[in-house]
């Protein structure tokens, strides 16, 4: 393999890993405050088909990047709703907001398009372009450094540079402000943060609407930035590879990228290679699909490290002295 | 004094959840700069009232006044807005916070942590001059035991310039050494000024160290007077509103075979802490052996291997048959097949499954029994006609064997359990917490039930982390401290203050002063407890 | 007290979960520009009025309700068995090797052997995150959705590289042989006379399911497994407490819940298909979330809320045939339905609770 199909590898791992990390940093935010998201998966579809079908409607990539983030934040209100207000199954309703962005989607998008529930595909201002960073021409020629610049870090559109952003940022919230040190609180002891005077509820839906804004970009990227458009179902299962890149992490913002990173290198190789033949046997293609779940697992199953999740991960919290 | 305002006063506060009414049109004074006791029965209402305080819980009517001003409290804000602080039973720490973190929450300043973090150090330090207050301000909460959790609570409420501060029923968790230097860090809290409200059960604490004190019962408050001006008797009296006995009647006990022998009894937990060490004990038919200590040392874990919970190493014989100590037969239903019956610590949580009907739970662990089953499937028939009967003979209320176990209140579902395991007179009955959360009346029939079991030729082993329950019900005491036994004597031959040492792991007059030995001890012990975390 | 009457427990906190899921249809419908009442006529007449339509109605209630017990039963342990997806598609691996490679005399006894192939290999599937989650305290939410991932991944391998017939282009295996294939209601009720279910897929299976709600029934409120499963189900410390093997428990819940999931193959693979086809499941597994959640875990409920769902299945499908609405109207529904029942249950039983204790202090 030469440096050229090395970078073109590691340069689509980098965007397939972009709405893999947007929606993991996303779940890291809800989970740290103590509520699961599985609905990861269906915040990213909604996002996904109304920043297409807006940015295709207006022309304008950014309001259609606007609308997804809000369809995933009213998702994201529901989840709140249902698992901090009304103190229901949290599963339960992550599994059921993906369900119904499954039927909304093609619903509205036979409605609007009446192509079979895809939109129509997007040119021009309508998706996102590019950013060729500066000196990426002039540096191209340098032997090693400048197609690595040039092909790998430069040339990706505004929102691979925003997710990749969004590590530090969410390290710095986390464990440098007020608000970080309370959500951690809320996901381990909820109790302590009430009985401090810092209001459970409030923090809990802060957390789960900074987890809507974050899958509504990673929705977004995939229908304007990765793809020129929606289709059924196109998120294929990315919300929960997010979800095991979550675990992977251990909930943490850096391990958070390497693991997304990882799963999108799993993807961009998948794409590229099909089977893979190691000379002795050939990995089949099913198998690098199926590698991230199965990782997933044998992480699960503690026999690399452990994975502590959030202490008070999954529970309503009840007054009670 | 007297032309000060109150520090707190409420008037006429009522609350009720659904058809119970847990406080009932109470009214007290609270003096500034005063240790203000609280005490009643479980379920009095105490705990209600406070929350009411601390703005968990809205009162349905009534007052609250603050240094004489009317005051609303919605929620804890507010309360810390008014100076209150709260120290509760069950502690409110993010675990794997440090301790300086833990104070700072929801107390910061500014956006960002750094500043308030250096700001919270400085005055920990001075707090911790001012007060005797010691405190790793960096040590995580999981890592320092619950001795020093309970200062870092304190430190949370004088950090927010709490001039009131509440205490639910603070020395459950602490040895009798420590409970006497938090009243000591309470006596000088009270001379700085500050008001301390003090909720207990205990009738020596509220001897020992509170002004005034205040009576509950079944919601009302019943007396207000002057420590001085009472005494231990009449306060029982107005707690209960009849005269009880404050000891258990019962003959000296006549032991028989060693039933019960264990030797070298080791545990290691999920986490890799030893909790059991190295334990021999035996117990005889015939006779009580209580074990005393405070929560924490072992003693649950000692049930738990008796009662086939959890695994362990060592030796256990019954009836001088050894018994399996890790693999299958090593659980719940091998134990009570061979004679040893269980009253867990935990009635809620182990003994009863609260969703289940009153005659599903009397069948619990005993759900292969033979008379309960035909054939393949379960014969309910004859689990409700047994459960009846139980519930008659132990005068369970209401004797209705379809409710569901959370209907029923502490006290009778104490019962339901005491009448499951006793009822079959095994050979060795293992009992934790007996009267945990159980009224009084409970409480005397259910010490009755054990001490005539006793009598009728069987073994009991008794964990209680009440002293008093241990003195009185007890032939011979055991005491536990850090996973080991410190010493055993005769319930007779004993008393508090010697088992209160031993409580602490001195097991001879040190060459030093009491609470230094003491407080050298712990920190000890949470010592090995924390290196698995570091 | 218990707060409310046990029958509106079980009846009427999900008949208006169901009730607020119809209206949001409704007005979902009124949104993309049909008339509801009139797409609620076409459901019924294609869903109800026919036996042909009866026939669809329950053939899909059938794989309801073996996946909607499958949940049922994990969620007596308090599990959360979100794979019944994954351990269909394998369940019907097992029906296709147990069809192909044993050569049947008869259909009952072909019945017989995939019944067990079915069983066991739903069951293995969901052996791994059973196990995962009592040995090794594994999320079995998020270990049972990946081996959905998985199973997909495993079922298109062997489909593709193993079971295809030489030649053939799409990922599914050879047809079953004739001595395998189930009678389907058309061949069992129909006379010389009259056709009925002329068509329809529905077929001997659908009486294995009623069977499997009594056996579920059974072991559940009869049997000594059952009462440890539903206590394990309540508390784990009190499981431990009376002797009962967490362990033990949890893995025998998932290897029942498994199989059942893994039944569901018959329906599709056998009874349907009479191939193995890669996306047999067409999401049932899901479904089996929402009936579940409707029928309180009973397996009463669940055959109502079963046929119910069969009806919507059916139903939509018409829709998607004669009006311009899609069949994922469906899935709306069924997201409702357990957004409704599952999640925000409180928000239907709090007033309710409230109406019942008002009522109860009137006549005290």
């Amino acid at each position: 393999m030469d440096l050229m199909t090395i970078l073109q590898v590691l340069d689509s791992t980098v965007r397939l890993a972009t709405p893999l990390l947007l929606a993991c940093l996303a779940g890291l935010f809800s989970e740290r405050a103590g509520i699961i998201d599985i609905g990861l998966e269906g915040k990213m579809l909604a996002s996904a088909f109304f920043a297409a079908a807006i940015a295709y409607m207006s022309g304008n990539v950014w309001i259609g990047a606007l609308a997804g983030v809000g369809s995933s934040l009213l998702l994201s209100a529901i989840h709140g709703l249902a698992s901090i207000t009304y103190r229901g199954n949290q599963i339960i309703s992550g599994l059921a907001i993906t369900m119904l962005a499954q039927g909304m989607t093609v619903l509205i998008a036979q409605d609007w398009f009446s192509q079979g529930g895809r939109t129509p595909s997007l040119v021009g201002q309508a998706r996102f372009e590019p950013i060729t960073l500066p000196f990426a021409e002039a540096l191209a020629p340098v032997p090693v450094i400048g197609p690595i610049y040039h092909e790998l870090i430069s040339g990706h559109s505004a929102l691979v540079y925003v997710a990749f952003l969004m590590v530090p940022v969410t390290w710095w919230i986390l464990f440098r402000t007020r608000f970080g040190l309370r959500l951690r609180a809320v996901g381990e002891n909820p109790a302590a943060v009430d009985t401090a005077g810092v209001s459970v509820i409030w923090l809990r839906y802060a957390a789960v609407l900074i987890c809507g804004v974050l899958c509504g970009l990673a929705g977004a990227y995939l229908a304007t930035g990765l793809q020129a458009g929606f289709v059924k179902d196109m998120t294929a299962g990315r919300g929960y590879i997010a979800l095991a890149a979550l675990i992977f992490a251990k909930w943490r913002p850096w391990y958070a990228l390497y693991a997304c990173l990882l799963f999108g290198l799993l993807q961009a190789v998948a794409v590229r290679y099909q089977n893979i033949d190691l000379g002795a046997f050939v990995l089949p293609v099913q198998f690098m699909d199926a590698l991230p779940y199965i990782l997933t697992v044998v992480i699960l199953a503690g026999f690399v490290g452990k994975a502590t999740p959030p202490r008070a991960i999954g529970q309503h919290y009840v007054k009670e002295r | 004094m007297s032309d000060t305002e109150p520090a707190i006063e409420l008037r006429g506060i009522s609350k009720a959840f659904g058809p119970v009414q847990a406080n009932k049109d109470i009214s007290i004074k609270v003096m500034p700069g005063t240790i203000h006791g609280i005490i009643g029965e479980n379920g009095a209402g105490k705990s209600t009232l406070m929350s009411i305080l601390y703005g968990f819980y809205k009162a349905d009517a009534g007052e609250i006044f603050i240094g004489g001003t009317k005051t609303q409290i919605p929620d804890s804000q507010a309360a810390i807005a008014a100076g209150i602080g709260m120290v509760f039973q069950h502690f409110k720490l993010v675990e794997n916070f440090t301790v300086l973190e833990n104070v700072v929450l929801g107390a910061e300043e500014g956006n960002l942590l750094r500043p308030s973090l250096a700001k919270a150090r400085k005055l920990l330090k001075e707090l911790e001059e001012e007060y005797e207050l010691r405190v790793d301000p960096d040590a995580r909460i999981d890592e320092i035991g619950v001795g020093r959790q309970q200062r870092v609570e304190i430190l949370k409420a004088l950090y927010r310039r709490a001039d009131i501060l509440i205490l639910d029923e603070p020395t459950g968790v602490l040895t009798p050494t420590e409970a006497d230097q938090l009243f000591r860090i309470l006596s000088r809290l009270r001379d700085e000024g500050k008001t301390i409200i003090f909720i207990t059960h205990k009738l020596r604490e509220i001897m020992d160290i509170t002004d005034t004190v205040s009576v509950m019962r079944r919601g009302e408050m019943t007396a207000t007077v002057k420590t001085s001006e009472t005494s231990p008797t009449e306060l029982a009296e107005l707690m209960v509103g009849r005269k009880v006995l404050l000891r258990v009647d019962k003959q000296p006990a006549t032991p028989g075979d060693v039933v019960l022998d264990v030797e070298n009894l080791s545990v290691i937990n999920s986490q890799g802490v030893e909790r059991l060490r190295g334990v021999s004990l035996n117990v005889r038919a015939g006779e009580i052996l209580g074990i005393a200590g405070v929560a924490g040392n072992g003693q649950s874990e000692l049930l738990e291997v008796l009662g086939g919970m959890r695994e362990a190493t060592g030796r256990i014989t019954v009836n001088g048959e050894e018994i399996d100590l890790t693999g299958r037969h090593s659980d719940g239903q091998s134990r009570r097949e061979r004679g040893i019956a269980h009253v867990p610590e935990d009635r809620q949580r182990e003994g009863l499954i609260m969703e289940f009907h009153a005659w599903e739970n009397t069948a619990f662990g005993y759900h292969h029994d033979p008379e309960f089953n035909s054939g393949l499937l379960m014969n309910n028939a004859a689990i409700k006609e047994d459960t009846a009967r139980k519930m008659e003979k132990f005068d369970v209320r209401p004797p209705d064997p379809q409710l569901t176990a959370k209907n029923f209140s502490g006290g009778n579902q104490q019962k339901i359990v005491v009448a499951r395991e006793i009822e079959r007179s095994p050979d060795l009955l293992l009992v934790g917490q007996p009267t945990r959360g159980v009224d009084i009346g409970a409480i005397e029939f259910i010490h009755q039930q054990i001490v005539s079991l006793r009598d009728a030729g069987k073994a009991v082993l008794l964990v209680s982390v009440e002293l008093d329950e241990i003195l009185s019900l007890s032939d011979r005491v055991a005491v536990m401290f850090d996973g080991k036994i410190m010493g055993e004597r005769l319930a007779s031959e004993t008393d508090e203050k010697e088992l209160g040492l031993l409580m602490a792991g001195i097991t001879e007059a040190p060459d030093k002063p009491v609470e230094e030995a003491v407080e050298e001890q712990l920190q000890a012990r949470d010592a090995r407890k924390a290196q698995i975390h570091g | 007290m218990d707060r409310m009457p046990h029958w509106a427990d079980a009846v009427l906190v999900p008949l208006i979960s169901l009730l607020l899921a119809a209206i949001l249809s409704a007005l979902v419908i009124i949104g993309i520009g049909e008339d509801p009442i009139a797409a609620f006529k076409l459901m019924v007449d294609g869903a109800l009025m026919r036996s042909s339509g009866w026939g669809y109605t329950l053939y899909y209630a059938t794989n309801f309700i073996f996946t909607g017990l499958a949940v049922a039963v994990a969620f007596h342990a308090k599990m959360f068995n979100i794979g019944g997806e994954g351990q269909a598609m394998i369940g019907g691996l097992g029906v296709a090797l147990i069809c192909l490679f044993i050569p049947w005399p008869h259909w009952t006894l072909a019945l017989l052997g995939s019944t067990v192939g079915a069983a066991l290999f739903g069951a293995a599937w969901a052996y791994i995150p059973g196990y995962l989650q009592a040995r090794r305290g594994s999320h079995i939410v998020i270990t049972t959705i990946m081996f959905n991932f998985i199973a997909a991944a495993f079922l298109n391998y062997v489909l593709v590289n193993l079971l295809r017939p030489s030649g053939a282009m799409d990922p599914a295996s050879a047809r079953f042989p004739e001595s395998t294939h189930l009678p389907t209601f058309n061949e069992m009720f129909s006379t010389a006379e009259t056709a009925l279910f002329r068509g329809a897929p529905a077929n001997v299976t659908f009486f294995i399911a009623l069977l499997a709600c009594l056996a579920v029934w059974l072991l559940m409120w009869r049997t000594r497994l059952g009462y440890e499963i539903r206590a394990l189900g309540h508390s784990e410390s009190g499981a431990l407490y009376a002797g009962i093997s967490p362990v033990r428990i949890t893995i025998i819940t998932m290897l029942i819940s498994g199989a059942l999931a893994g039944l569901m193959a018959l329906n599709t693979t056998q009874g349907e298909s009479e191939r193995l086809i890669l996306n047999a499941t067409e999401g049932a597994g899901f479904i089996g979330i929402a009936v579940a959640l409707m029928g309180r875990s009973h397996p009463v409920g669940v055959l109502f809320a079963a046929l119910l769902f069969g009806f919507l299945y059916q139903g939509g499908a018409e829709l998607a045939l004669w009006t311009n609405i899609p069949r994922e109207l469906i899935i709306v529904i069924q997201a409702l339905v357990i957004l409704f029942t599952g999640a925000m249950d409180n928000m239907v039983r709090a007033p309710l609770e409230r109406m019942f204790l008002a009522l109860r202090r009137k006549e005290g």
